[in-house]
């Protein structure tokens, strides 16, 4: 067997992606520790130690950053799970137009996170968008979606969840497909009805496709900016920065080596966060 | 167990790889501080740009220079303009190289210098801005160009480092001031506020009138700075020391009274409830109307908005006035001034000498006659026997007052090299009640530490 | 892991796992009326933005400065859509080459340098390098790139703002995720598929690209999809990487247009519906897949 292995799986296979990974992507990874520690302009360098850790945390604008990460990392994560279950378990059922619906949820993963950010703040405009007139026309009052301190940050969410909700259903609708038919038809002659059907067959047994979209939405949410960069700049003030907008707000101010610090905080917090999760749900996880 | 240890080693493993991974781009880094990477690059780029124009050689081919600029305004139509009558009288094709604006372009073209792939020319900011691209490295030293001599030195001092002049400037002067709405002081029986008290009374007289009394752009961040910015005439009058304290690190915004004095101004209008419905939602664009069509009647504005008035509501144009931030006392009562952008020649280009013949087109009294059809002057010429046309617009004629005057002064980003990128946002949450004016000062002030540090300058 | 896989093969999809137990006249109804509803919801929630964005993108300026939904007083779509697209020296359609360029080149490289590593690194499943391997890519899944240190290796090497310099970075980051749906893939290919080719005499590479390669089709579709999407439709990368206005990619020219046609929201508009056709494209074709390759891939991952 190891025979085998050594001539048919041979690791020369792994060269070229491996090359291409470390090259473009660990290696500055690590780097970015040493960088971290500078004054940097991309041509001189002065070590300063941690002097850029002290800055990044003493600016007021990252303890903000931090929980909004948090938070919108979460929102959109619990969204996409629970939605994506709801909506994948309703798109395998024998609903009409089922192939139509799929290819609806679907159609807003193909449009560029710019392109929405900036359809939606218009939609969001809070006296002549088409969101707050409608809600106007049906007597509501509707509120500031972006302007708004408390909830500008979870506008940007919903509208992430729009159009994130298509992954997570497709991983879904493939996670619930492959149950097999039998486990609904031994409910169905022990006459379960439809509601048992779900939580007793799909939500335990659809656990990897849910696995999938957690961590997936998860890190996604950690690590997301295009979306609040369209939409609100991490405005208004710093009530909607993220820690990858304000990394990007230092980098256009040219602190290369503080940008680079909180790239480190960033890939520090996502590690601490996600690989116990990513190691807590492959625990938990039923196989088929 | 076994799989427990296996984690434990691969953790190990990976450990010591990163760290035998940093300790060799430790030292390797440590004698190459001298930067190889830019002196490769640049000679890359000159290869290149060699291959480009080996057919240039002879003077009467045609040359083709690379120009970047930023897409707002009207400034690219006007430099494109004098572009095609340089191609005609001096064989000299210009290929623009498009950035965007702000933060956004300030970024690119601190990449592209230290990456050795600027174009050959290039238009930028003068002031602190430019002190942050390392000029003295980057750009053509033109102290000694025959074509300079016309250019005030009111621009010059802006455009120079370690007492050299690299820049020409792009424009006229403009200025950070409050533009207002002069047929609506008509109609309401205003007089032009010579303090801050009597033009928050003039604001509670318009709001009572119906009408938004200060005009607020949030949604284009930039534009929130200008209670702060525009408001440096008064605190240099009165702190006469401050730029070069605050250089220093001596003197802060949020403890010198009356630098703390303009984080109020923008407070103040907010808590009034004197500014527009949607504020953060508002764009620059859209301020401007409401200005133009006087449903808002005062706009902290920098005054080369006025050429944009003219693009979008040409006949409003003359209704539309110019008075300087007010300070709290009428012997206080002067504008804030920005200089133009600069004209700057790429050092490392292989084709300074075609640049420089543009640069010296472009400043004289033709390309200056050209630039100015497209766009009209937004404040006093920076040029030498460059007088404003007889149809400035109104709000122009209304500065020029305190031009003739003395009262003027230029912006703080242009005596000090200290500007924290984060201003805007600070202005946004102070001028929208998210943060106290004591507080947007203070942070401000930490901001202001980041840019020094980085900038090498001493005493931070 | 691999065990019993072959049920996920099942690409039916669309068997009828929720049932209705009601058997009644009523049953008929209530589909209908559940059918009704969904198409309201999906018309309200999807297809309203989409109409609002194209129907902006037809009205002159004045008109759709009002943000509403009205049917345009009158068309301007040629107008509008030349003035799109010949703005800026053309920018937007050398925009479309650089990134259509961008995409196929990205996309090819990734898929086959993936599947190539998914290949070995699932055979090889439980060594100790693999393991070691294993950890690295799923590292590369959630350890946001370091970007500034990746300029300046871009730089080192002369690659920064070149086409290749992008794909490259584009492929890197884009593996971790393809590696592990084509592992999880190729757990579900039997061994003895490998084995029968050994004896027939094929070698690791003939049996890889003649044998695996094509097997491994159905992952291979929802990669292209699913990256060619993320790739085509990258703004932070091209951002950081690819530089300057001859090197512009769509969703940058998007974004600077945003600036330039400020109040212009129906060349904006415009702008946005002629960048979104690419992917319309390619969804049409291969959205049946997506699934397919996901029951592996995305439910294992």
């Amino acid at each position: 067997m190891t025979k085998l292995k050594i001539r048919t799986y041979s690791y020369i296979f792994l060269v070229p992606a491996f090359l291409i990974y470390f090259v473009f992507y660990l290696l500055p990874t690590v780097l970015s520790l040493f960088f971290s520690m500078t004054r940097w302009t991309l041509t001189h360098w002065n070590f300063i130690g941690f002097d850029n850790y002290v800055t990044f945390f003493s600016e007021t604008a990252l303890s903000i950053g931090f929980r909004n990460t948090l938070i919108y990392a979460a929102v959109t994560c619990g969204l996409k799970v629970i939605l994506g279950l709801l909506l994948g378990a309703f798109l395998t059922s024998t609903v009409l137009f089922k192939n139509y619906l799929r290819s609806v949820i679907f159609f807003p993963t193909l449009l560029s996170t710019i392109a929405v950010g900036i359809a939606f703040s218009i939609l969001m405009h809070p006296s002549q968008g088409l969101i707050n007139t409608s809600l106007a026309a049906l007597g509501i009052n509707g509120p500031d979606w972006l302007g708004n301190t408390k909830i500008a940050l979870l506008s940007v969410a919903l509208v992430d969840v729009w159009k994130g909700i298509g992954v997570a259903t497709v991983i879904y609708i493939a996670g619930i497909s492959a149950i097999p038919g039998e486990y609904y038809e031994a409910l169905k002659i022990d006459g379960g009805s439809s509601m048992n059907a779900f939580r007793y067959i799909t939500v335990p047994l659809s656990r990897p496709a849910m696995n999938s979209v957690i961590i997936l939405a998860f890190i996604g949410g950690l690590r997301s900016f295009d979306l609040i960069w369209a939409m609100t700049k991490g405005g208004p003030g710093f009530t909607t920065d993220l820690i990858a907008s304000i990394i990007y707000k230092q980098y256009q101010a040219g602190f290369y080596g503080l940008a680079t610090a909180g790239n480190v905080i960033l890939f520090v917090g996502v590690s601490l966060l996600a690989f116990p999760l990513y190691r807590y749900l492959t625990k938990g996880e039923v196989y088929l | 167990m076994n799989r427990t240890t296996g984690r434990a080693l691969t953790f190990v493993t990976s450990v010591i790889m990163i760290v035998a991974l940093l300790a060799g781009c430790g030292s390797g880094s440590g004698s190459g501080n001298n930067s190889p990477t830019t002196k490769n690059n640049t000679g890359d780029t000159n290869s290149k740009t060699n291959v480009k124009t080996e057919a240039t050689n002879a003077p009467v081919e045609k040359t083709t220079l690379t120009l970047m600029v930023g897409n707002t305004g009207t400034t690219l139509d006007a430099l494109k303009a004098v572009g095609t009558e340089a191609e005609k009288k001096l064989n000299i094709t210009i290929e623009y190289d498009i950035k965007p604006d702000g933060t956004e372009g300030d970024n690119l073209v601190k990449t592209r210098l230290a990456t050795g792939d600027m174009s050959d020319l290039l238009v930028y900011n003068t002031g602190s801005l430019l002190k942050a691209v390392n000029p003295v490295e980057n750009f053509l030293d033109v102290t000694n160009e025959t074509f300079m001599a016309d250019v005030l030195d009111s621009f010059k001092t802006v455009v120079t480092v370690d007492g050299k002049v690299y820049g020409a400037p792009v424009g006229s002067s403009s200025a950070g001031a409050i533009l207002y709405n002069k047929k609506v002081y008509g109609e309401l029986g205003l007089t032009v506020p010579q303090t801050w008290s009597e033009f928050m009374a003039n604001n509670e007289k318009i709001k009572a009138a119906g009408k938004t009394a200060v005009i607020a752009s949030y949604k284009d961040t930039w534009t929130s700075q200008l209670f702060v910015l525009g408001d440096y005439y008064n605190l240099q009058a009165q702190v006469p020391n401050f730029a070069d304290d605050y250089t220093n690190n001596k003197a802060k915004y949020a403890t010198t009274p009356q630098a703390l004095r303009s984080f109020e101004k923008t407070e103040e209008p907010f808590k009034a409830g004197y500014m527009n419905k949607d504020f953060l939602a508002t764009t620059y664009d859209v301020a401007l109307k409401m200005l133009a069509d006087g449903s808002g009647v005062h706009y902290p504005m920098l005054t080369s908005a006025l050429d944009s008035i003219l693009q979008n509501s040409p006949d409003k144009i003359n209704d539309i006035g110019v008075f300087p931030i007010p300070g709290d006392s009428a012997d206080v009562n002067g504008l804030t001034v920005w200089m133009p952008s600069g004209l700057y020649i790429n050092k490392n280009s292989k084709k300074v000498e075609a640049a420089k013949k543009f640069m010296e087109y472009f400043v004289s009294k033709e390309g200056q006659a050209i630039f100015a059809s497209k766009v009209k002057a937004a404040g006093p010429n920076v040029i030498k026997g460059i007088e404003l046309p007889d149809d400035a617009y109104e709000g122009v004629k209304e500065m020029q007052k305190y031009f003739d005057e003395g009262k003027t002064s230029p912006a703080l980003e242009f005596v000090s090299p200290v500007k924290g990128p984060n201003l805007e946002n600070l202005t946004v949450a102070v001028g929208s009640g998210i943060i106290s004016a004591q507080k947007g000062a203070e942070d401000y002030d930490k901001d202001i530490l980041k840019q020094a540090q980085q900038l090498n300058l001493p005493g931070w | 892991m691999s065990r019993g896989m072959s049920r996920i093969m099942d690409k039916g999809g669309g068997k009828a796992l929720i049932r209705d137990e009601n058997r009644g006249i009523s049953s008929g109804a209530k589909r209908v009326l559940i059918a009704v509803l969904t198409l309201v919801l999906s018309t309200v929630i999807f297809w309203i933005p989409f109409y609002f964005v194209i129907i902006n993108s037809f009205k002159n300026q004045a008109e759709s400065a009002l943000m509403n939904m009205s049917w345009p007083k009158s068309f301007h779509i040629l107008e509008n859509y030349r003035n799109v697209l010949t703005a800026a020296d053309h920018m937007l359609v050398r925009a479309f080459y650089n990134s259509m360029l961008l995409t196929v080149l990205s996309i090819s490289v990734l898929i086959i340098v993936s599947a190539m590593a998914g290949f070995v690194l699932q055979r090889r499943e439980g060594g100790r390098c693999s393991s070691f391997l294993n950890f690295l890519v799923l590292a590369g899944l959630m350890i946001p790139p370091a970007i500034v240190p990746t300029i300046w290796v871009l730089d080192l090497i002369g690659l920064f703002k070149t086409l290749a310099g992008i794909t490259l970075v584009e492929v890197a980051l884009h593996f971790p995720f393809a590696a592990i749906l084509y592992k999880a893939f190729v757990a579900t290919l039997p061994r003895e598929i490998d084995e029968s080719a050994l004896i027939d005499g094929a070698g690791g590479g003939r049996l890889f690209f003649s044998i695996i390669f094509p097997l491994l089709k159905p992952v291979t579709s929802t990669i292209i999809v699913l990256e060619s999407i993320n790739v085509f439709n990258d703004f932070v990368n091209p951002l950081y990487f690819f530089p300057g206005s001859a090197n512009a990619t769509v969703q940058l020219t998007l974004y600077n247009f945003m600036s330039r046609f400020t109040t212009s929201w129906n060349l904006l508009f415009a702008d946005i519906v002629l960048i979104s056709i690419p992917m319309l494209i390619l969804f049409i074709f291969f959205n049946k897949k997506i699934v397919a390759g996901m029951t592996a891939g995305a439910v294992k991952g």
